[in-house]
């Protein structure tokens, strides 16, 4: 967009420095990071990738980019050509109001959506940001659940107004959790860097859940004895059936991340002693069984794990 | 005196007052992470003209990092250079950041924060230092505690003991300046275990849940820095350990 050209250039280029955090072999030149073809993104995921069943998540940014920078309809269009293979979650923004309101209603039905993607951070004209606890943003919640939409992922970003509040503060997410107790919010990269501040919310909410996107693909090779803390106090505080695995294609390829999840142990290691070792069985949950149960994807037979039933606390009020 | 001496004499007294903007700006830590701008590679310059005036340039892990700490540590990091003796003018900026204008002007005016993000900001950034100072003194708190679980003193006793049990030396005293800074009781005899907010002593049925938070608080700055490290690396690949990066 003129006058935005740093501000996109900038974008990408962040980007691919988070790929650096990534094995050496899998870091991609930047020419092929700024546009990179859709054979490519179906080699990486589905060929080589590990990946049955991919959600889009939009990235619209058309503050900065004339067509966006990953729209809603892009991703439809991808999903269209490619029957069976994605799932496409959609956007809103409080600020675009009511006709905004009438668009995301047509992108549901159009994409046949289950999910949004919250940019809260996003830029829009002079705003720098929104909230989820805006009277605004609780009308397109209410939408969502009429809807059907009940996944709500937010990504925890920086620049939201007022600039002088901590950029990634998570007591928005703890407000509408509360209020919108049919929705579920996946919280994409656990809110880091705030991962204190996230998990201790999530303790006190059912339907707040953690996306490991950037937790895998930024720590598990860079960082791996952070990595191991981090995996340690997500399964301390929330527990495996509250983990969501993403890979954030195209910042990091899904392969190296999956293969090296089901190839990962806690190290044997004294400060590591308040966590257990993750099982088989929690890991296929965290890898992809858990999001299989939030978007009702059909898991087959074989890949199920076996389940002790859910015991419903008798005599004891509900929190 | 001889020309040639003088010259020496000079250059001489410039690498002292060099020197000493380093060690100011060790003195300066970014809020979040809690450590010296020096140490995590911040700082790609800074030098001393032989009239005194210093020109340090900061940089950060990426493009977007939070303005709001970006402002901190430019604006700390000159009260720290301008208070060097020696140092007759001051040029602290930040360089590659999207906000670098805005921030660097209101640093060179003195104009705070509100008044450099006009709009977009209602309150200076005490209140923002103050959360970030308690996390440092929870992941602190961590530190201490695990040393004194090795040495084999029972953890149902750490509620018990005071600042002056933890094992001496730097982790010790780091928390106690954090405490201190807070106005949070901070003497040999005061206990180890206080709330980060309130000061009070942390009860045992309290204790689980203090260490808890402690142990997770800790994890997190330490995994934001080690985060903030590799991206400022990737971002600047040319870094070397002369500079102070640690």
């Amino acid at each position: 967009m003129p006058g935005q050209e740093e501000y996109a250039k900038g974008w990408i280029e962040c980007f691919h420095a988070y790929q650096g955090l990534g094995p050496a072999d899998t870091h991609w030149p930047i020419d092929r990071f700024r546009k990179y073809s859709e054979e490519l993104m179906m080699h990486d995921l589905f060929e080589v990738g590990h990946v049955d069943v991919a959600i889009f998540q939009p990235t619209n940014l058309r503050q900065w980019y004339i067509n966006g920078f990953n729209t809603t309809e892009a991703d439809g269009a991808i999903a269209e050509k490619h029957p069976g293979k994605f799932l496409v979650n959609t956007y809103f923004d409080p600020r675009e109001g009511d006709a905004g309101m009438k668009a995301f209603e047509e992108r549901v039905k159009r994409y046949d959506c289950k999910g949004v993607k919250l940019y809260t951070a996003e830029w829009r004209g002079d705003s720098r940001g929104w909230s989820l606890k805006d009277p605004e943003a609780a009308k397109y919640l209410e939408k969502c659940e009429e809807l059907g939409v009940k996944n709500i992922h937010v990504h925890k970003g920086p620049t939201i107004w007022p600039l002088d509040k901590d950029a990634f503060d998570v007591s928005d997410i703890d407000y509408v959790a509360t209020n919108f107790q049919g929705l579920n919010f996946i919280v994409e990269h656990v809110g880091l860097p705030r991962i204190e501040d996230f998990c201790f919310m999530a303790t006190q909410e059912r339907n707040v859940y953690a996306g490991l996107a950037v937790v895998v693909g930024g720590l598990m090779h860079a960082r791996p004895k952070f990595f191991a803390k981090v995996m340690g106090e997500l399964m301390f505080w929330l527990g495996e059936d509250k983990l969501i695995f993403g890979a954030d294609y195209a910042i990091w390829e899904p392969r190296w991340q999956v293969e090296g999840f089901v190839d990962w142990q806690l190290p044997k290691d004294e400060e590591l002693s308040d966590f257990a070792p993750l099982t088989v069985t929690q890991k296929k949950k965290i890898l992809g069984l858990n999001a299989a149960r939030l978007y009702d994807i059909e898991v087959p037979a074989d890949l199920r794990v076996d389940e002790a039933p859910a015991v419903e606390p008798v005599g004891v009020p509900g929190p | 005196m001889t020309a040639v001496e003088c010259a020496g004499a000079s250059a001489g007294r410039t690498a002292t007052v060099t020197s000493a903007v380093w060690s100011a700006l060790g003195t300066v830590r970014d809020p979040e992470l809690d450590e010296p701008l020096t140490d995590l590679g911040f700082v790609s310059r800074a030098d001393v003209s032989p009239a005194g005036r210093a020109v340090v340039r900061l940089r950060l892990p990426t493009y977007f990092c939070a303005p709001n700490f970006a402002f901190l540590m430019v604006a700390d990091a000159y009260d720290a250079v301008s208070a060097v003796a020696g140092v007759t003018e001051t040029d602290v900026a930040l360089d590659d950041h999207f906000a670098a204008a805005a921030i660097n002007r209101g640093v060179a005016a003195r104009a705070g924060f509100v008044a450099s993000f006009e709009g977009e900001a209602v309150d200076e950034l005490d209140g923002l230092r103050t959360d970030f100072v308690r996390k440092a003194v929870l992941a602190g708190t961590d530190r201490v505690c695990r040393a004194l679980l090795a040495n084999g003193v029972e953890r149902e006793r750490l509620t018990e003991l005071s600042l002056g049990d933890a094992p001496e030396g730097t982790d010790r005293e780091r928390l106690r300046a954090r405490r201190r800074e807070l106005g949070l009781p901070s003497g040999d005899g005061d206990p180890l275990l206080v709330d980060p907010v309130t000061g009070a002593a942390v009860r045992p049925e309290q204790l689980s849940r203090h260490l808890g938070l402690a142990r997770l608080t800790r994890t997190s700055q330490e995994a934001n820095s080690g985060v903030c490290r590799g991206m400022l690396h990737s971002r600047y690949p040319h870094i070397d350990k002369q500079e102070g990066t640690g």
